[in-house]
């Protein structure tokens, strides 16, 4: 609805169909400021799915434009983001042709300056990745909600999260939601973070598809009259492509492509700091979400590291220790980049035995601790238990990995 | 931006670069009343003002480059233009021009643009912001078109250039969907199997709403169509442009004769072609009518 009031272009509300007093839903809210809305606001308690999470995220989100493809198990979410834009709380939204077109016209978006969010599922994300992967380096803060499922053949729709993989060396801010009150929480923070001018970076948050998206869970919401500040599309690292920014030649995808030692230089620049921008979002994520990681059992000896729904799981299990006298600590880790290199150290320092649960057959959370703790902790880090393909994870599974493992290593 | 934001402060004027002043008083920008619609800056006196692109590293006697140069004079509003392009020869010029170019993906050219506009009206509803695509024919006809025919079925609201040089000429010379059947290029070696695509019946079935064909024989009548596909595209639907802009390396045209080729495929086959809806007529007859004095450039 980009031309409520004040545009002659044709489109308008009244032209779709609302009556000319019309007033959009958006514009009922009132504008509070992000670490109120995350620590402060009175919350409501639901029992709702992840995908019904996500609407009350995205109302509350001050969401300019969405554009997405269907692909389940995303669709329950961007449907919902159709009737969020039909009420008003999204000022534009279509549903675009496929991935590529959907992830490019996204990044369209964000170079006009506005809060920009689209949203895929396994194999439109594989679909999309070049796109995707240049997100980064074009500086668009975007934000995108992934509801993982698997991209191997044979197809299948079921939930696992490999695409994660995909994703972790592109620059992106990577969340890990590991429940719907994640999925309802992590948006408003990703987006937050990734509009703050020393980041100015698209950010993701996956979230386990059906196990989270299409199953009900407790999640507390703040109340719906108030909304984040909107996208100030001056504030950013890079100029906004809107011709309103002297001088006027800006064209900051330039072909940075004859082959000389300048270019190779200002390539290899461009790519660091934004790298380097990533690691600044860290703060930003440590007042939003009160950290980077969750600790449980801080000091055991035993120690599970986890993220998503895996988390969720190894919850139940290190409960179940604890009633059994044996005391197991958990790592949750929230976002997978930045990496929370030094909270995962500092919380396992003491540690003798990690495992590290996960919905992939890969096991890159895995690689991804592996890599940070070679030759500063002394614990033996084990990989797994592992599930895929839309597999669950009994807690037993769990339970049993680690009486084995106490066994392997005394 | 406006051209308040563009004038040189006066206080800065004696430090600026000679090109930046004369860009804002004696370019394009600056010779333009109103909406733009009216043509003020004229192609007959190319040569003698500063024009939005002036530098480029394209090929000698490149029709493509001349074709580029008269469009960024047609522009109706350039200092609220954003053009956006793709991997090509085109984008060589294009990223030199003083309007701001968005070198996005392979073939993502039309998909970017439709994000842009839209978030665009939304940011500025006030301001007119003209969007225009201008990409190669492999990069549009080929690899992008999904994108190209998917902005034109939703109408969105901004112009669509394709530079046909009737080959991939930045890759060296491969054939691409716009290539002559027979015609022997690269990864073509016993000749083009299919026809060159008929993108403007295409672009007439999608619905486009100015749709215009031609080769840059006549640099008045390029500008014009420029300016009249661009407002068309900012009040009405989207428009396209397709233009004969020869590879004088690929095809082996001798510098001397790019000219002559153009005048001799234009007379053959690429005769200039206006195809306007009945809301764009109106709207077009409605804008054009205004000034008292009608100029012809």
């Amino acid at each position: 609805m980009a031309n409520v009031k004040g545009s002659s272009v044709c489109r308008t509300a009244v032209d779709e169909g609302k009556p000319a007093d019309w007033i959009p839903g958006g514009e009922k809210q009132t504008v509070v400021d992000p670490m109120k809305m995350f620590h402060e606001l009175p919350r409501e308690k639901l029992f709702i799915t992840g995908s019904e999470a996500a609407r009350e995220s995205m109302r509350r989100a001050n969401i300019d434009i969405a554009i997405a493809y269907p692909i389940t198990p995303q669709s329950e979410s961007m449907q919902q983001a159709g009737y969020l834009y039909d009420e008003g709380y999204i000022k534009e939204y279509y549903r675009a042709e496929e991935e590529i077109g959907t992830f490019s016209a996204i990044s369209g978006a964000s170079r006009a300056g506005v809060r920009s969010l689209t949203a895929t599922s396994g194999p439109g994300l594989m679909r999309g990745m070049e796109a995707i992967s240049s997100w980064p380096g074009a500086r668009t803060p975007i934000i995108m909600l992934n509801m993982c499922r698997v991209i191997n053949t044979p197809l299948a729709i079921q939930p696992d999260n490999i695409e994660m993989s995909f994703m972790l060396n592109t620059g992106i801010l990577l969340l890990h939601a590991e429940n719907q009150q994640d999925f309802y929480d992590y948006p408003l923070a990703a987006i937050c973070a990734s509009e703050q001018v020393d980041v100015t970076l698209p950010a993701v948050v996956s979230v386990d598809g059906f196990f989270c998206t299409h199953a009900r869970g407790p999640v507390e919401i703040t109340p719906e009259e108030y909304k984040l500040p909107p996208r100030d599309g001056w504030r950013s690292a890079v100029p906004a492509m809107d011709n309103e920014n002297p001088p006027a030649r800006i064209s900051r995808d330039a072909p940075i492509q004859k082959s000389n030692f300048i270019s190779y230089h200002m390539h290899s620049s461009w790519q660091q700091e934004v790298f380097a921008a990533v690691e600044r979002s860290a703060k930003y994520f440590r007042d939003y979400l009160g950290g980077l990681v969750e600790v449980v059992n801080p000091g055991a000896e035993d120690f599970i590291i986890a993220s998503g729904c895996a988390v969720s799981q190894a919850r139940e299990a290190i409960r179940q220790e604890g009633e059994n006298g044996r005391k197991v600590g958990l790592v949750k880790v929230k976002t997978i980049r930045p990496f929370p290199t030094e909270e995962i150290l500092d919380a396992v320092k003491g540690a003798k035995r990690i495992l590290i649960p996960e919905f992939n057959q890969a096991g890159w959370l895995h690689k991804e601790v592996c890599s940070v703790l070679y030759g500063r902790c002394n614990a033996v880090i084990k990989d797994g238990p592992r599930v895929f393909g839309g597999m669950t994870m009994p807690t037993e599974m769990i339970l049993e990995w680690l009486e084995e493992f106490r066994k392997e290593v005394k | 931006m406006s051209l308040e934001t563009l004038r040189p402060t006066p206080a800065f004027k004696d430090v600026l670069p000679i090109e930046y002043s004369d860009l804002v008083e004696h370019g394009p920008y600056n010779n333009r009343g109103g909406d733009g619609s009216k043509q003020t800056v004229k192609v007959t006196d190319m040569g003698k003002f500063k024009e939005v692109i002036e530098e480029h590293p394209m090929c000698a006697g490149c029709a493509m480059t001349l074709f580029i140069r008269l469009t960024y004079i047609g522009m109706p509003n350039p200092e609220h233009t954003i053009v956006v392009g793709t991997a090509g020869c085109g984008r060589l010029a294009i990223s030199q021009a003083s309007v701001p170019f968005i070198y996005g993906n392979y073939g993502d050219t039309n998909a970017v643009a439709s994000g842009l506009k839209r978030g665009l009206e939304v940011r500025y509803p006030n301001q007119k912001k003209d969007v225009v695509v201008m990409a190669g024919d492999g990069g549009l006809i080929d690899i992008g078109f999904q994108g190209l025919m998917h902005s034109w079925f939703r109408k969105e609201k901004f112009t669509t250039i394709m530079l046909d040089n009737e080959v991939y000429g930045n890759t060296g010379g491969q054939e691409s969907g716009m290539t002559n059947h027979g015609k022997v290029l690269k990864m073509a070696p016993r000749g083009k199997f299919g026809d060159k695509v008929d993108a403007l019946g295409l672009a007439k079935v999608a619905g486009v709403d100015y749709i215009a064909r031609l080769a840059p024989t006549n640099p008045a009548r390029v500008a014009r169509t420029v300016r009249r596909a661009i407002m068309v595209a900012r009040e009405v639907g989207h428009s396209y442009i397709q233009a004969y802009t020869s590879c004088n390396i690929e095809y082996s045209i001798p510098t001397p004769d790019v000219m002559k080729d153009a005048f001799e495929i234009e007379k053959e086959r690429y005769g200039f072609e206006e195809i306007i809806s009945p809301a764009a007529k109106a709207y077009l007859d409605e804008v054009e009518k205004k000034p008292k004095k009608k100029k012809s450039d």
